[in-house]
């Protein structure tokens, strides 16, 4: 269902190139992730990365603000630096730091702050859903209007049973919740085609009775105007909203995983193009921005990230014989096993 | 004037409701129609817009009440029968047992699971889901066995900062009264010497804790004093007030509704052996309902679970070993 926009969102410049400065430092930060994988610098081992997302997610990050709930999944670092993670937050569970908000409990993109609307994602997809329901039923309770849920997940999460009760959940008690569901063609190895059968998962939308929107996800200018409108949308009042970004996953699963089975042809297609490329192609022709300025920003964002890298790496890992090994906030209901 | 475990259960949500702002209730059919067994009735007239009808969607049901407890509110699920928790297991077991731990924000939610078998309710209206959940970390199960438990234990669990599994047993529902609610409780976490007796301790939790008792009553005339402790909660689980009263019988017999393999049985007796082995005057017993799924005929049914004649059955050969 294309419903219009109330207001159309039309990102210039200064919008723009935040976003694009976004990318590049999420996209260097996941290339830092990549090399120090590969060096065995990683405790725990894995690294997942956003190659190729960075467009689509940077546009929900951009569109959320203080007060509202965003959670991201596996291939959101833009989204996240833009929703307010720092660099050396990121890189602190990512290399297992003590001072990480997860210190050492949980590691690589399972790391948020609840508190601040920023949810930690667990590993079963669709599963994050439901809980922005929730948290945005609790700021209906108490009263405060205004506020958006934001969340991300691939065309594999439209797969699970989590995925169909919160969007039914969601479209039932008319929540502000945005879904925005980047179909990257693979859910790990498996193909579209194996995952599921309607031309387009944007059709998904009518059958929950909610707005649905396509977007190419290659193409920042595209994402933030979609996006946002979507954000927009549910911010004032029009139920849940549905957004599916069209791309190509650049990377692997994980940087375990070679892709080998990634179709070439795909990778020719207009979904296997670098949506930084298409910024810098975008900003250039608006005369916004240019090659140097580019240079410049990559620059900067890779200093940015050595001096964080540098700085974790000396900060204390979690120690065994500090943890008190206690599942429960109640002191007095913990069961003491030796 | 009396009360059911029923409506102590649906007083103390109305308390719950009324003394504290934060808490809601969310489920299926618990509002204007008051839920599948009236748990529920009036209290959506009572506190408009803090009961509210769920769509048939348990994973997404638990999924809003962490997202909700993450921002300060304290929600009571109710799961129309335990049986229909699993499809929202995921969500118990990963999200809501683990948000502490991961982030130190508490997750305060109470899951309601009308437990146990029923004469004819069958393979999926009958379990008993206890240890399942008692086996995760992050996680605090309550088996309320009395009127007054099921009353003061489930305000005790809304006023917990952790998830609580609330195991309400059906068969109590309609069939357990008492005169008027508790002024004073017990705290959740102390296991109740339901009975004294010098002979042999049988330890049970919810419906089985008056099987046990109707036992101990058929033994007595026999010149067998049974001791029954009703644990109360299995998770965290008392096992200094077991352990005390099989120091005082040297015998134990565990007893269970839910199935055999592994579960709250197991762990009472793996407990006894590995603390108070010494305290054994004959190996300990147990005894739970059979390795099948849970029959619907009555006649079946009633065969498939333990009751005070099996169980007195179990405890006298027990006593003369």
């Amino acid at each position: 269902m294309n419903r219009p926009a109330a207001a159309e969102v039309n990102p210039k410049r200064e919008e723009f190139v935040k976003a694009y400065k976004l990318m590049v430092l999420a996209r260097t930060l996941d290339e830092k992730l990549g090399s120090l994988y590969r060096a065995g610098k990683i405790p725990g081992g894995g690294v997942y990365l956003g190659k190729g997302q960075e467009a689509v997610s940077v546009a929900l990050g951009l569109a959320l603000r203080k007060g509202d709930v965003f959670a991201p999944l596996i291939r959101d670092g833009a989204g996240r630096l833009a929703f307010g993670e720092t660099v050396v937050e990121a890189l602190r569970t990512c290399l297992g730091s003590s001072l990480g908000p997860m210190r050492g409990r949980d590691g690589n993109v399972h790391r948020g702050r609840p508190r601040d609307g920023y949810l930690p994602m667990i590993s079963h997809l669709g599963a994050m859903i439901s809980v922005v329901n929730g948290a945005l039923m609790a700021k209906r309770f108490k009263g405060v209007s205004g506020v958006v849920g934001g969340t991300c997940l691939g065309e594999g999460a439209s797969s699970t049973g989590a995925f169909h009760e919160a969007l039914n959940q969601a479209a039932v008690e008319k929540l502000p919740l945005v879904v925005v569901l980047t179909d990257n063609q693979y859910a790990y190895s498996t193909p579209n085609w194996k995952q599921f059968a309607c031309a387009s998962l944007v059709e998904r939308a009518e059958g929950y009775g909610i707005a649905g929107q396509p977007v190419d996800g290659t193409d920042l200018m595209g994402c933030l105007k979609i996006i946002g409108n979507a954000v927009q949308n549910a911010r004032t009042g029009q139920g849940p909203q549905l957004v599916v970004a069209k791309l190509l996953r650049l990377c692997g699963h994980g940087e375990h995983d070679d892709a080998a089975y990634v179709d070439p042809k795909l990778k020719q297609s207009p979904m296997g193009r670098d949506c930084l490329a298409v910024a810098e192609q975008i900003m250039s022709k608006e005369n916004w921005a240019f090659p140097a300025n580019f240079r410049t920003w990559k620059e900067e964002s890779a200093h940015q990230v050595d001096e964080a890298v540098n700085q974790v790496q000396k900060e204390p890992p979690p120690d065994p014989f500090r943890e008190d090994w206690r599942g429960l906030a109640s002191k007095h209901l913990a069961e003491g096993y030796e | 004037m009396s009360i059911t475990y029923l409506e102590a259960i649906r007083e103390a949500q109305a308390r719950a409701l009324a003394e504290d702002s934060r808490v809601y209730i969310y489920g299926q059919d618990v509002g204007s129609f008051g839920g599948a067994f009236k748990a529920t009735k009036n209290l959506a007239q009572e506190f408009p817009g803090r009961v509210l009808d769920a769509p048939i969607s348990e994973d997404a049901i638990v999924g809003s009440a962490v997202g909700a407890a993450i921002e300060g509110m304290r929600p009571i699920i109710e799961m129309q029968f335990a049986d229909f928790s699993t499809p929202g297991f995921n969500q118990i077991i990963n999200q809501a047992a683990t948000l502490y731990w991961r982030t130190q924000v508490p997750c305060p939610i109470t899951i309601r699971l009308p437990s146990g078998g029923t004469s004819g309710s069958g393979p999926f209206h009958s379990q008993s889901m206890e240890a399942l959940y008692a086996h995760y970390p992050g996680l605090v199960v309550m088996t309320p066995a009395t009127v007054e438990d099921a009353y003061s234990m489930l305000l005790e669990a809304v006023a917990i900062d952790d998830p609580v599994i609330f195991c309400e047993h059906k068969y109590l529902y309609y069939h357990l009264k008492a005169d008027k609610l508790p002024t004073e409780a017990m705290p959740a976490r102390k296991a109740r010497i339901a009975r004294e007796g010098r002979d042999v301790t049988i330890v049970a939790y919810s419906a089985m804790v008056h099987e046990a008792l109707a036992a101990a009553e058929e033994l007595q005339s026999e010149g067998t004093e049974v001791e029954v402790v009703d644990l109360r909660t299995i998770k965290p689980l008392d096992t200094d007030t077991v352990i005390a009263s099989v120091a005082r019988t040297g015998r134990l017999l565990c007893v269970g509704e839910a199935f055999p393999w592994g579960g709250v049985t197991a762990e009472v007796i793996a407990r006894v052996a590995s603390e108070g082995f010494a305290l054994l005057d004959a190996p300990p017993k147990r005894l739970n309902a059979k390795d099948t799924p849970i029959p619907y005929h009555p006649n079946l049914w009633a065969a498939h679970r333990p009751t005070a004649q099996s169980i007195a059955k179990v405890a006298r050969n027990l006593v003369r070993l």
